[in-house]
């Protein structure tokens, strides 16, 4: 399956006319999406932050690490545009450099606990009986555990690092992509062009991964979307209570820091929250624009 | 007899953000006290949105542009929200299509139609319960005491359109609208709610406006009809006349789609072939077309007929028709 | 409720899997388990050690000590925190009212905030109101939890200073039950707000869809044509089946809810769970922190069982529509129906 038909609404791929196919759902898809102005916003917005990680230490090369000035030396002083931390760091240079991190905890995460999500939810939904009630089972056992909580143990138990910090964010955040990605394959392993590639010999694997999946991607990449939004806030939290990885810096890490200074400097807290927040909230609108313009149906209402 | 309802040139459009289109165009109708007006067009003709208009609750976007409606003396167009809230439900109500989806599935029966008069005729929690139960029994449902404490998924389908009905008579309307009331049921349980609507009318001398595609319904229930398409009345008169002598195209057309009905006239007009069936699709709001708005299905279509919008014609003392090219009635009647 | 026995032996089963995992985990770490479970902050004395190794078995097998563990917990030995100087239990039970209060007070809030503010969204689905809820929820969803709490915190200690920051109590023993409870719920306001700010999104996106839905429903047309006003019509015809999905979601995410309150117990020092769970990570106090987890997978497993009997209450199809039951799809035993909950 090609990228373009991730977007479409897709059935069974038709071979004859190539030229008109690829283009004519993802054009569709890319004017609603460009009609939507929150979405286009967040798209704007999201690039935006992508660039200030990505480019901004080129840009602005301060070590995050250094101390620039006395501790506390509120925004707009000589050395640091934002301020300094509780030992006089640079508060800008470590927002500019803690995204990274942050960015790259919560999309790895999210990864992991899509594609667990959607294989433990392909199994259940598409063998239904027992295996399906055996790993819903599981399931349920996860989502008993309060998610922050597990993943501040695992974390605690197997030391702050960033993979760990990664794993027990996508081991404790499968769960619901499971339950969607369960109810689309029960949806749509009863539709006929499901049972005629049965009916035709197709293998179960073949069946799950080539016929099944495609139909259910939409509304699993907009989960997607929104896990990476939520690995973030994830991590952020972890860093926040003082389990992130204290050798790399990141959002939740300044803040977590800095907490106890709160009233004294009010920007150490503040703004690596601010960014936190646009990260996310940026994120949250082009997941609500993906998610509007593949179901222009619903957008009306 | 005298009108309780009447409609007159009522005009109902569509704002659809883009444009406004035109749902109906100018129906006039008249209701009498203890007769059934059967209302009868194939979906999308405007029957629904008739009744709708009637009671008050066009859905959002819809609204009447001109005309009245009169309920007694009582123009229901021009009454405040008010008043028009307290006549509904009382002196004129509605039976909906759907029995599975019209009641609503976390109240009990007993709940769903007191509360109709509690509203309406200041009863209190114990009178209304009797007249919930006396209704129920109104309605011929077995063990009505058991029945009350029901929830409607606990009801098959017969059972909870009696509930409607229930719901319908409990305040003694004058009027009762009754959109396609047994399309969704069983044709078993269907005959058994005509005659109930009808036992139940002669008792009340309530009218009713019995809104419905099937001609064979009309034949058992209407003493008068009035035929819709695209919006407009196209044909309207006594029961007995119009079925023994339809005059518009599309009213035999109507009727040669129902088996039992494939009698008299609509045998001869219709084509031979087992059962008939109009051509075509009634046409999308805003796709009306301009003269005739049945003409491009119509097999007697002429220039004429596309061309310039057809005027009433007047068959009988209170049959007309909007046709150019009707079924002359008076060489219709021997063959029946 | 005929069903209760498979339902307790299933929350028995899952309770006995997180007491498996809780001691997986222990081994699993890195270290000698017993300074695992004591910490390693140095002030297990070697007595205590010793202690440890008998009561846990810790020479014999895996499945063995597996045993052995589960029969310590059986008894209520979640072992000692040699930090707070008192058993893990005691602990537990001393902080387990100050997290309740915090978190149901915080879910009625947002329950019935977000559902109102739903409501009203939709009704007029292209009004301000409810372009105000798409903001509100979209805030909610975006802002991190501990940063609105810090946020609140700065703006009610500096700059209007009326409901305090900190704390639980601030006149314990002085004053009567009634001035005591004034106090507490002066300290409930900032965290229970912060941690209703989440949820309140969440339920007034999804009461406004719920209701959406419901208000657009043939029965809501016969409340109308039986004259019933708008009030009456929201109110008494289409809140109680909206409320059906918004009851699913509360059971779905009260896990959530307790996770948020570790973050917000801990800005606001509130003495709870979260706190506590917070205190032991800075201690390395595994035993408690492993407590912890299997105390709140008790308070998910209560709260969902309170939710599925509002479930029935609500609506009537689910208590004696066996037929109707059987016509669904399959699902997960003793778990509610995916069907609304992500939309």
């Amino acid at each position: 399956m090609t990228d373009a038909t991730n977007t479409a609404p897709l059935t069974a791929p038709v071979p004859e006319a190539p030229a008109a196919r690829p283009t004519r759902p993802a054009v569709e898809f890319a004017r609603s999406f460009a009609a939507n102005r929150p979405a286009l916003f967040g798209l704007v917005l999201l690039i935006a932050i992508l660039c200030m990680t990505f480019l901004g230490p080129l840009i602005y090369p301060v070590n995050p690490y250094d101390i620039v000035d006395m501790p506390f030396a509120p925004p707009g002083g000589e050395y640091a545009p934002l301020g300094t931390d509780y030992v006089g760091r640079d508060i800008l240079s470590g927002i500019i450099n803690g995204g990274r991190a942050t960015l790259a905890v919560g999309a790895a995460a999210a990864v992991i606990s899509v594609v667990l999500g959607i294989l433990m939810g392909a199994l259940a939904g598409f063998y239904e009986g027992p295996i399906d009630a055996a790993l819903m089972k599981v399931t349920e056992f996860f989502q008993i555990l309060p998610t922050l909580l597990l993943a501040m143990v695992v974390v605690t138990v197997f030391g702050s690092n960033l993979y760990t910090i990664t794993a027990a964010i996508g081991i404790v955040s499968w769960p619901q992509v499971a339950r969607l990605a369960r109810a689309e394959f029960l949806r749509i392993r009863k539709l006929d062009y499901v049972e005629a590639a049965r009916t035709a010999g197709a293998r179960n694997r073949y069946l799950i991964f080539r016929v099944i999946l495609p139909g259910a991607l939409p509304p699993l990449v907009v989960a997607a979307g929104l896990s990476v939004g939520s690995s973030i806030l994830f991590e952020a939290g972890l860093s926040f209570l003082g389990l992130g990885d204290p050798n790399t810096m990141s959002w939740g890490l300044i803040v977590g820091q800095n907490r106890n200074y709160l009233l004294d400097a009010w920007w150490t807290v503040t703004l690596p929250g601010v960014a936190i927040f646009l990260t996310v909230l940026a994120i949250s609108l082009v997941g609500d624009g993906i998610n509007d313009a593949l179901n222009p149906r619903l957008r009306r209402r | 007899m005298d009108p309780v309802l009447q409609i007159k040139d009522l005009k109902v459009e569509v704002d659809t953000g883009t444009a406004v289109h035109s749902v109906l165009d100018g129906v006039t109708l008249t209701l009498r006290r203890g007769q059934t007006l059967a209302v009868v067009g194939e979906s999308g003709c405007g029957k629904s949105m008739t009744a709708l208009s009637a009671m008050g609750l066009l859905p959002d976007r819809f609204r009447i542009a001109a005309g009245q409606i009169l309920l007694g003396e009582e123009d229901l167009v021009q009454v405040r929200p008010q008043r028009l809230r307290a006549l509904r439900g009382n002196a004129m109500s509605m039976i909906f299509q759907e029995p599975m989806t019209s009641l609503n599935p976390v109240l009990t029966v007993e709940r769903q139609i007191a509360e109709v008069v509690e509203l309406h005729q200041d009863k209190t929690g114990a009178q209304a319960r009797e007249i919930a139960l006396e209704m129920l029994r109104a309605v011929q449902i077995p063990s009505p005491e058991t029945r009350l404490a029901a929830y409607p998924h606990e009801l098959s389908g017969g059972m909870r359109q009696r509930v409607m009905i229930a719901i319908a008579l409990a305040c003694r309307p004058r009027v009762i609208i009754a959109d396609e009331p047994t399309t969704a049921l069983d044709v078993t349980v269907q005959a058994q709610i005509f005659r109930l609507l009808r036992e139940l009318q002669m008792q009340t001398d309530t009218a009713i406006m019995l809104i419905t595609h099937d001609m064979g319904a009309v034949a058992e229930m209407a003493d008068e009809v009035a035929v819709l398409y695209a919006g407009k009345c196209i044909e309207a008169g006594p029961a007995a006349q119009l079925l023994a002598a339809p005059a518009h195209p599309y009213t035999s057309g109507l009727m040669a789609c129902t088996p039992k009905l494939r009698l008299g006239r609509a045998a001869l007009t219709a084509p031979a072939r087992g059962l008939g069936e109009i051509p075509g699709m009634v046409p999308p709001l805003g796709q009306f077309p301009p003269a005739c708005r049945f003409a491009p299905r119509c097999a007697r279509a002429t220039e004429k007929c596309h061309a310039t919008p057809p005027e009433t014609v007047r068959l009988g003392p209170d049959h007309e028709t909007l046709c150019w090219h009707p079924n002359e009635a008076r060489e219709a009647a021997p063959a029946c | 409720m005929r069903k209760l026995a498979p339902r307790l032996i299933s929350a028995i089963g899952l309770l006995l899997a997180v007491l498996v995992l809780n001691f997986l985990l222990i081994h699993a770490a890195p270290g000698d388990p017993v300074q695992v479970i004591v910490g390693d902050m140095g002030g297990a004395s070697p007595q205590l050690i010793a202690q440890m190794k008998a009561q846990y078995g810790l020479d014999k097998p895996l499945p063995v000590q597996l045993g052995l563990y589960l029969w310590q917990v059986l008894h209520g030995n979640f072992g000692y925190s040699v930090y707070f100087n008192m058993p893990v239990l005691d602990l537990i039970l001393q902080r387990l009212p100050a997290t309740i209060v915090l978190v149901l007070s915080s879910l009625i809030l947002a329950v019935v905030i977000g559902t109102l503010l739903g409501i009203f969204s939709a009704r007029r689905p292209r009004g301000i109101l409810s372009h105000l809820v798409t903001l509100v929820s979209l805030f909610g969803f975006s802002a991190p939890v501990f940063w609105t709490g810090i946020m609140l915190t700065i703006l009610f200690a500096s700059v209007i200073p009326i409901f305090p920051v900190s704390g639980m109590f601030s006149v314990r023993d002085t004053g009567g039950f009634f001035a005591q409870t004034l106090d507490l719920l002066r300290h409930l306001v900032l965290p229970s707000v912060t941690l209703a700010s989440i949820y309140i999104a969440t339920y007034s996106r999804l009461a406004r869809a719920a209701m959406l839905d419901v208000l657009g429903a043939d029965y809501i047309r016969t409340a109308r044509a039986k004259g019933l006003s708008e009030r009456r019509v929201v109110f008494g015809h289409a809140l109680r089946n909206g409320l059906i999905p918004i009851v699913t979601m509360v059971g779905l995410q009260f896990g959530q809810l307790l996770a948020g309150a570790v973050l917000v117990e801990t800005v606001f020092n509130w003495p709870g769970l979260g706190r506590l769970a917070f205190d032991s990570i800075l201690r390395r106090d595994y035993s408690t922190l492993l407590a912890i987890l299997f105390f709140s997978a008790i308070l998910v497993m209560v709260a969902n069982a309170l939710t599925d009997l509002a479930y029935r209450w609500i609506d009537p199809r689910i208590g004696g529509g066996r037929t109707r039951k059987a016509t669904k799809t399959p699902a997960a035993p003793g778990s509610k129906s995916p069907g609304p909950a992500k939309g």
